[in-house]
């Protein structure tokens, strides 16, 4: 219920929302949780495993109880935690979990099983039979088990990623992080604070104290005012930092959009990638529970949490409300709600010698052994020395104390320490470099303290930074010492629960321990402690004390299991945001793209490129009929085939021969000026890397291609070669596939479509530049199909002109445009390879380039290719194939002796090209053959498992198609 | 994890293309089979300090050697192959006619 006067939201700004079908209604600034605890809701979904009811745990992102699915549009996200998702109007919200309902849990039947449902009992009770596990077991119990569900749908929604850079990086906006940001702002230095919360202040809004005699808030608010004008200073408000990574790199989520109903251009979350010089990390303390019997409740909370509520959201939790605690910490709560008029009914205090000094009864020396209600807290059983009586009350607040929020300096292996006086762990100074750790999350707790610490801090990492400060005047606030008797767990009849998300009760822990699980990692395996979305924080060092006591260790003895990233969960949409679709790669596209999409032809992925797979025309209903229609007119007549993907890489400077003879097989430097010439290139463990011509366009400038899937390989490879080996050469070269675009003309009337456009009388393998219409251009008389070919190409603005008018011009000449599958048959047909067959296993010798290697020269790869296994009969080398019978090849069958048996061992090579040639009449094929080179007349069987082909083929020649080059060179 | 480029400045490791160890640097002579096995295959697995080849391929394409330690992460030191001593005075390809 709502207490007048008290909280920081907006009282003018009504805002309803439903749950679970029911309106409710909050103001501006709540979150779901503070709604629906101002409007009495108690049971806010049922447990993982028990389906026990259970209600808001806490007033943070570590909240492992109050997890339910936000509703919209298109989108159901599940295990929302209703303490962080802030309300707007219309939102949807619906618990987990249960059914028909939250009130009348059918699997809540569980609850009664529970002596047979402790740990591991799963793994104990499905053992037999043993294949039932996979199809019937696991299927019912994870449908019995389980938090939220999804929608089932893609998620469509809009992500963000985004990468900031600072100085000085602040996490976590309450005293000590506010301190450390103003002690940044002014020393002029970029800063960064980033809090999860939608307001800053952390604690100083929650606990509600004064700052040099005035209400905390109002020195946040000052002290904000002042950062938000400071111009090197950025804000990010609902950022939680995630993650801590090497070099001072830090992820983050934001939600951007989560909160506000329409949010057309908001994305909903946005993954930031943070770059800090120094941080402070002020992330704050977390308080934890205490285990007693039915502990888990709804209307039993965190003590911390009740002072929060009333606070920061003018809420109280309960009408009458008491406190179990084991330190003095937990007594600001009962005075905040005493002083806003609330009933504090008792304080439990476990320690002996507690003060009873308060405005309500204390009873020291006593713990809480039990409870009482349905759905929802009604009584408590306390034992003190006089013994045991019951209070009835619907709301109980538990402290067992402090745990510093060490997790971000231990995300690079680094572990904390067990601090004995503060009964905690505490983080190791530089466990993560360039991170320094103030305030509560170092062990501060006072108020006081964390202002002077978050100041002290600061200055040390603005030391590293070259800015030697002074510490700036930390305010005057709180300063009590924090006293505390560590206390785990009340021992007794009854289940105790330590994680709440989990099910995971002291039994448990004590089952692993005395079933030999007793390292803490085992433990937290084998009863599933801290896995669920909160990742232990409430509950993972009670855990881990009551296994040390089983176990008959110390806590620091037992330690803890490894802290990861991230710290909150982090949606997968978000750090893969932009990665969806057509977003998952960049799409290149071709100047001539439009004009083979306006002719129907589909465009299939070569890489990122996007190439024409055939151009279909009239009657023709599948892809065979193009192609073969299309081998038929180069070879017959003339086609035209856009070829701008093949690498361009333009080479200049007066030792450029030299370079190109360094990583060429052959020699370039002979190669004379207007000449072109094909040239190999290996990898420096002697195989084929890529191949490719070469043109020399004047005395010290080369214009060398590659393969389209290797353009990007080449180039790298040509960077290492200049920089690592001849950094002292002057050649110069740069990447210029982009600026040209390239179409391929050939067949028996290339020569007369060339003469239409431009007068240029070219030896075969020769190159020019020419001029028309006014456009510098190059041509190039090189073939890639056996027949007499020409390579023209104009800058890149003039490629779907040029495309264009080539094809009109062909088509006159009874030819026309030619697409990757025909272009893939005429290059089989003669033979000529394409990285399905130089795919990094082959080297020069196999594909029978030996002799391309010179031995006049050293070259990369040389050295290498010497090795005796790389050459010789035991070598798989490239042959051409002919099935016996008319009969249909695959590429990736593999080759055996005809009588031989079909098995690994008698495997003689596999097929890498096939084709059907309309020339030939027949299939043809490029494979890898044992010592195939010594084979060629033979016969090899030819089988494909997976597509059920069994062919006699007889080996070949590769090249099928003019062995003379006759046509070639016209 | 970040990479400080001689030419760029400090940099995400999501710019850069590993290569390998920096023994690549040295091209074995041809007939060097001993040589040639050594470049291409033994390789210490070193817990500590290591020298590796780096490209800054989504950047300024400079190849990198980079001195780090394989168990703090730490990176000590970043340099051009080009100007690391000795790498082209140990080399001896032989080139073209030029």
């Amino acid at each position: 219920m709502r207490i007048d006067g008290k909280g920081l939201v907006d009282r003018s700004a009504p805002v309803r929302f439903t749950f679970d079908g029911v309106a409710y209604e909050g103001f501006r600034g709540d979150t779901v949780a503070s709604a629906l605890l101002a409007n009495g809701v108690r049971v806010v979904g049922r447990s993982f495993k028990y389906h026990r009811p259970r209600g808001v745990l806490t007033a943070g992102s570590e909240e492992p109880n109050a997890l339910v699915e936000v509703i919209e549009v298109g989108q159901q996200t599940p295990n929302v935690r209703a303490t962080v998702q802030e309300i707007f109007p219309g939102l949807e919200v619906k618990s987990q979990n249960r059914w028909p309902s939250l009130k009348y849990d059918v699997m809540a039947v569980n609850d009664m099983l529970s002596p047979f449902l402790s740990a591991g009992f799963y793994y104990k009770t499905f053992m037999w039979p043993r294949k039932f596990w996979e199809r019937v077991y696991e299927p019912i119990i994870r449908r019995a088990a389980g938090l939220g569900s999804l929608s089932g749908r893609h998620d469509e929604a809009d992500y963000e990623k985004a990468f900031a850079f600072c100085d000085l990086l602040v996490i976590g906006a309450g005293p000590a992080g506010l301190m450390a940001a103003v002690q940044g702002a002014r020393a002029g230095v970029d800063v960064i604070l980033a809090d999860e919360n939608p307001v800053m202040g952390g604690r100083l809004l929650a606990d509600g104290g004064e700052i040099d005699g005035r209400p905390a808030s109002v020195w946040v608010a000052e002290v904000l005012a002042e950062l938000e004008a400071a111009p090197n200073v950025r804000l990010m408000v609902r950022t939680s930092v995630t993650g801590a990574y090497d070099g001072g790199t830090f992820s983050a989520l934001e939600r951007v959009g989560l909160h506000v109903a329409a949010r057309a251009n908001l994305p909903r979350e946005c993954f930031w990638r943070i770059v800090a010089g120094q941080t402070v990390l002020a992330a704050g303390a977390l308080e934890r529970s205490i285990a007693f019997a039915d502990n888990d409740r709804p209307g039993v909370m965190m003590a911390s949490s009740l002072r929060a509520y009333v606070n920061r959201y003018g809420v109280s939790p309960g009408k009458r409300v008491t406190i179990f605690a084991n330190n003095d910490d937990a007594r600001l709560s009962a005075r905040a709600l005493m002083a806003a008029g609330v009933d504090v009914a008792a304080i439990v205090d476990t320690r002996a010698d507690a003060s009873t000094l308060e405005d309500c009864p204390v009873y020291a020396g006593a713990e809480v052994v039990g409870t009482k209600g349905r759905h929802g807290l009604s009584a408590i059983t306390v034992r003190h020395r006089g013994g045991e009586m019951q209070i009835e009350t619907d709301c109980l607040g538990v402290s067992g104390g402090w745990n510093p929020l060490v997790h971000l300096t231990c995300h690079m292996n680094g572990r904390p320490v067990w601090d004995a006086d503060l009964a905690a762990f505490v983080p190791v100074a530089g466990a993560v470099p360039g991170l320094h750790a103030a305030g509560a999350c170092a062990g501060v707790f006072s108020t006081q303290g964390c202002l002077a610490d978050g100041a002290r801090v600061a200055v040390l990492a603005l030391g590293v930074l070259g800015r030697a400060v002074r510490a700036v005047d930390a305010p005057v606030a709180e300063d009590a010492p924090y006293a505390v008797l560590p206390l785990w767990e009340v021992k007794g009849k009854g289940r105790a629960w330590l994680d709440f998300a989990n099910d995971v009760t002291t039994k448990d822990v004590r089952l692993a321990a005395q079933e030999n699980f007793a390292s803490v990692e085992h433990m937290k395996r084998y009863t599933t402690q801290g896995m669920a979305p909160d990742q232990g924080k409430n509950s993972n060092v009670g855990a881990l004390a009551v296994l040390a006591d089983a176990t008959g260790r110390s806590i620091a003895q037992t330690g803890t299991t490894t802290y990861r990233a991230p710290f909150s969960p982090v949606s997968i949409a978000a750090m893969g945001a932009g990665g969806r679709g057509a977003g998952f790669a960049p799409q290149r596209f071709m100047t001539s793209h439009g004009a083979s999409v306006d002719r129907r032809a589909p465009m299939v992925e070569a890489g990122l490129w996007y190439r024409p797979s055939y151009f279909p025309k009239g009657a023709e209903t599948t892809w065979r009929e193009a192609c073969d229609r299309e081998v038929v007119m180069v070879r017959e007549a003339v086609g035209v085939c856009d070829v701008s993907t093949l690498g361009k890489i333009d080479i200049q400077g007066a030792d450029a021969a030299r370079f190109l003879d360094l990583v060429y097989t052959n020699v370039f430097s002979t190669l004379p000026v207007g000449r072109v010439r094909y040239g190999l290139m290996l990898r420096a463990d002697g195989h084929v890397l890529d191949d490719g011509t070469t043109a020399r366009l004047g005395e010290n400038h080369y214009l060398m291609t590659t393969t389209t899937a290797a353009a990007g390989l080449v180039m790298r490879h040509l960077d290492f070669v200049q920089q690592a080996y001849c950094g002292d050469w002057d050649v110069r070269f740069v990447s210029v596939t982009e600026n040209w675009a390239q179409f391929a003309v050939a067949g028996p009337r290339a020569r007369a479509l060339l003469a239409s456009l431009v007068s240029v009388d070219l030896p075969f393998m020769g190159c020019s530049r020419v001029e028309f219409g006014g456009v510098g251009a190059r041509v190039f008389r090189i073939s890639f199909s056996g027949e007499e070919g020409y390579e023209i190409a104009v800058p890149s603005r003039y490629g779907e002109a040029l495309f264009r008018d080539l094809v009109a011009r062909a088509e006159t000449l009874g030819g026309g445009p030619y697409g990757m599958e025909a272009l893939n048959v005429l290059r089989i047909e003669k033979g000529f390879i394409t990285h399905a067959e130089i795919d990094g296993r082959t080297t020069a010798f196999d594909i029978g380039l030996a002799g391309m290697i010179s031995a006049r020269k050293d070259c990369i790869g040389k050295a290498a290719a010497g090795r005796s296994g790389l050459t010789g009969a035991a070598r798989l080398q490239m042959v051409g194939l002919r099935p016996v019978m008319q009969a249909a090849i695959t590429a990736g069958a593999h080759l055996f002796t005809p009588g031989d048996e079909v098995r690994r061992e008698n495997d003689q090579g596999y097929v890498t090209s096939v084709g059907y040639s309309p020339m030939m009449e027949g299939y043809l094929g490029l494979a890898f053959l044992r010592d195939g080179r010594a084979r060629i007349g033979e016969m090899v069987r030819l089988v494909d498992h997976l597509r059920d082909i069994d062919v006699l083929c007889e080996v070949c020649d590769p090249v099928f198609h003019d062995k003379e080059g006759v046509k070639l060179r016209g | 994890m970040r990479i400080t480029c001689p030419l760029c400045g400090p940099r995400d490791r999501r710019e850069f293309y590993y290569y390998g160890s920096e023994d690549y640097l040295t091209q074995p002579e041809v007939g060097d089979l001993d040589a040639v096995d050594a470049q291409l295959h033994l390789r210490d697995n070193v817990a500590g300090r290591v020298r590796d080849v780096w490209y800054h391929e989504a950047g300024c394409a400079s190849w990198l050697v980079v001195t780090r330690d394989t168990v703090s992460h730490a990176v000590e030191k970043v340099e051009l192959v080009a100007n690391v001593k000795g790498i082209l005075a140990k080399t001896k390809l032989k080139g073209g006619a030029a």
